[in-house]
């Protein structure tokens, strides 16, 4: 029985997640694989293959996997799939996107975004927008599976273990890249930083948004945003924390003019400390805060990018 | 072109589930139930793709309960031209949701099915994919904009970096992301003209799918709850703490 991780990777870089992913799948207890897909990989294979816990890094190397399509990377890895008794990837937009597919493919469910692993059969997830924790088993022989990268630890460094190649299957010819229009950021990654600071309908516009930038400098913080914020069009969807945008859980949330909608609480709930800056003294946000401060946030920003 | 569109019944969006005292299962007795907030864009998008002259018929289909009907009177109210009601009494997974619903695009023959990305009850994200891999169509996942061409649909997917356009070869599986369009509310009138539509019930076991359990639910628990926070008087207070209490910064 062994386990089969597929990398996920950004600009020639392996994202954060994928480390994640593999603290999950060693904790299965089997030999870890991890599968890397995508054009020009040599950089990132020696980056693969010195992340603890990791046996043997498998290359595929072909354009049909160059922006991971669903179709080509579901087919890839299912010609791979007889070696393996566990397939696991991260919960991120790649992952969800192809992993049902590599699923459906073999006949098995998939145990979707997991949050802990009981043993090699059963496992804990969120239902209900994390209102309620499932602890489910898996009664197919073979087990699909995503990982909620907030929820592992990241894996720390080994020496490098063997990279081999395996053979391309090419493309499936049901879609192809058309284009892509990436949100231009530098501060750190929303789903990995330490810290991160959200706005939400309470900054009124997106050029208030600016007020975030400062305190956000000063702690190396990404910034986020409450799915109202999105909606009313402050700031682009990517930035959004919640049930349907990204699952977060720094050491650090600050929520500013958030008022803390069950969607949005599903996104940060496990941060380790969260701060709550808003002017309404009932906003449920509160019940999830460990500090919280009740006052203007107009008044109050300016005041903590100077006291930090 | 024919659109497919299947939809759920879940519990509101607005009430918070609770977990039953013998911890079996989320407790649904006495729940207000509503369509899945996901399949209410997926109908409006086929509805609009409908007004825009390229789609000819909207088909919704739901599997489920009888109450589940419910939803498709909704769908049909905001102008669904046809519906199809697999009834079950058993609780389905992903998987058998989707094989069962392979068989009803092998009948209607749709060249777009759009689903919702998820549902919010089991947020587990699975189906539409499911449904592409077993019908061998192409997929366009968390869609924010779906433009149908002659033999193709170019979908724009919401993913983690930001916006991504991939081509599909028509027919094909679209899943629908919250910002791909407003649902409309359905009319009276049309809730009135809904109730005469066409709609169709099969029976989930004659449709030949294997529905044994893949999953076995174990136990649900109540999420962790977070230990009541104090408030704070300003801003000085609230470095303080995060310093010296909190060491997060």
């Amino acid at each position: 029985m062994k386990t089969l991780v597929i990398a996920e990777h950004d600009k020639g870089v392996l994202k954060p997640e994928t480390n994640k992913t593999i603290t999950a799948a060693v904790k299965l207890g089997f030999d870890v694989d991890l599968l890397l897909a995508g054009e020009n990989l040599s950089a990132m294979s020696e980056q693969a293959a010195s992340i603890a816990g990791v046996s043997n890094v498998l290359i595929a190397d072909d354009t049909a996997y160059a922006h991971q399509l669903a179709e080509n990377l579901a087919d890839l890895v299912l010609s791979l799939a007889d070696n393996y008794s566990h397939i696991v990837a991260s919960a991120t937009t790649t992952g969800k996107n192809f992993m049902p597919r590599v699923a459906a493919l073999l006949d098995v469910a998939q145990i979707s975004e997991i949050i802990d692993v009981i043993d090699a059969d059963t496992f804990k997830r969120p239902i209900y927008a994390g209102n309620a924790i499932a602890t489910v088993k898996s009664l197919d022989s073979k087990k699909v599976i995503t990982v909620r990268a907030s929820s592992f630890d990241v894996a720390s460094e080994q020496a490098p273990v063997s990279v081999t190649s395996v053979t391309c299957k090419g493309s499936v010819g049901l879609s192809e890249f058309v284009s892509e229009e990436q949100t231009e950021s530098e501060r750190p990654e929303l789903t990995a930083a330490p810290v991160v600071i959200s706005g939400g309908r309470g900054m009124q516009n997106g050029e208030n948004f600016a007020l975030l930038n400062g305190i956000a400098d000063k702690l190396g913080a990404a910034i986020g945003a409450s799915r109202a914020a999105v909606d009313a069009g402050f700031v682009p969807n990517d930035m959004q924390v919640g049930q349907t945008g990204k699952i977060v859980a720094p050491d650090l949330y600050i929520a500013v003019g958030i008022s803390g909608a069950i969607q949005h609480l599903a996104g940060m709930k496990d941060s380790k400390v969260i701060v709550a800056i808003n002017k309404d003294p009932d906003a449920p946000i509160f019940q999830v805060a460990d500090y919280g401060l009740v006052a203007d946030l107009f008044d109050v920003l300016p005041e903590l990018e100077t006291a930090l | 072109m024919k659109v497919l569109v299947p939809i759920k019944r879940v519990i509101d969006y607005n009430v918070k589930a609770r977990v039953k005292a013998d911890k079996t299962d989320v407790d649904l007795a006495n729940v207000k139930m509503a369509m899945n907030p996901f399949c209410e864009i997926a109908i409006e998008e086929a509805i609009r793709l409908k007004e825009a002259g390229t789609a000819t018929e909207v088909v919704a289909v739901t599997i489920g309960n009888k109450s589940s009907q419910e939803q498709l009177r909704t769908a049909l109210a905001l102008g669904a031209d046809k519906a199809i009601h697999i009834e079950t009494e058993e609780k389905l997974e992903s998987l058998h949701v989707a094989k069962l619903l392979s068989k009803i695009v092998e009948q209607e023959s749709p060249e777009l099915v759009i689903l919702g990305k998820q549902s919010i009850d089991s947020d587990n994200n699975q189906t539409g994919q499911m449904l592409a891999a077993l019908t061998g169509r192409g997929q366009g996942t968390f869609a924010s904009k779906v433009d149908v061409q002659a033999g193709t649909v170019n979908v724009t997917r919401e993913v983690d970096g930001g916006l991504q356009t991939v081509a599909l070869k028509l027919p094909a599986i679209v899943t629908t992301d919250l910002r791909l369009n407003e649902p409309r509310y359905a009319s009276l009138p049309n809730i009135m003209k809904a109730k005469r539509k066409q709609l169709d019930v099969i029976a989930a076991d004659s449709l030949g799918v294997d529905l044994a359990p893949r999953v076995q639910l174990v136990e649900v628990n109540e999420p962790e709850k977070r230990s009541g926070g104090i408030i704070v008087e300003d801003v000085a207070t609230l470095v303080e703490k995060l310093k010296t209490e909190a060491k997060v910064i």
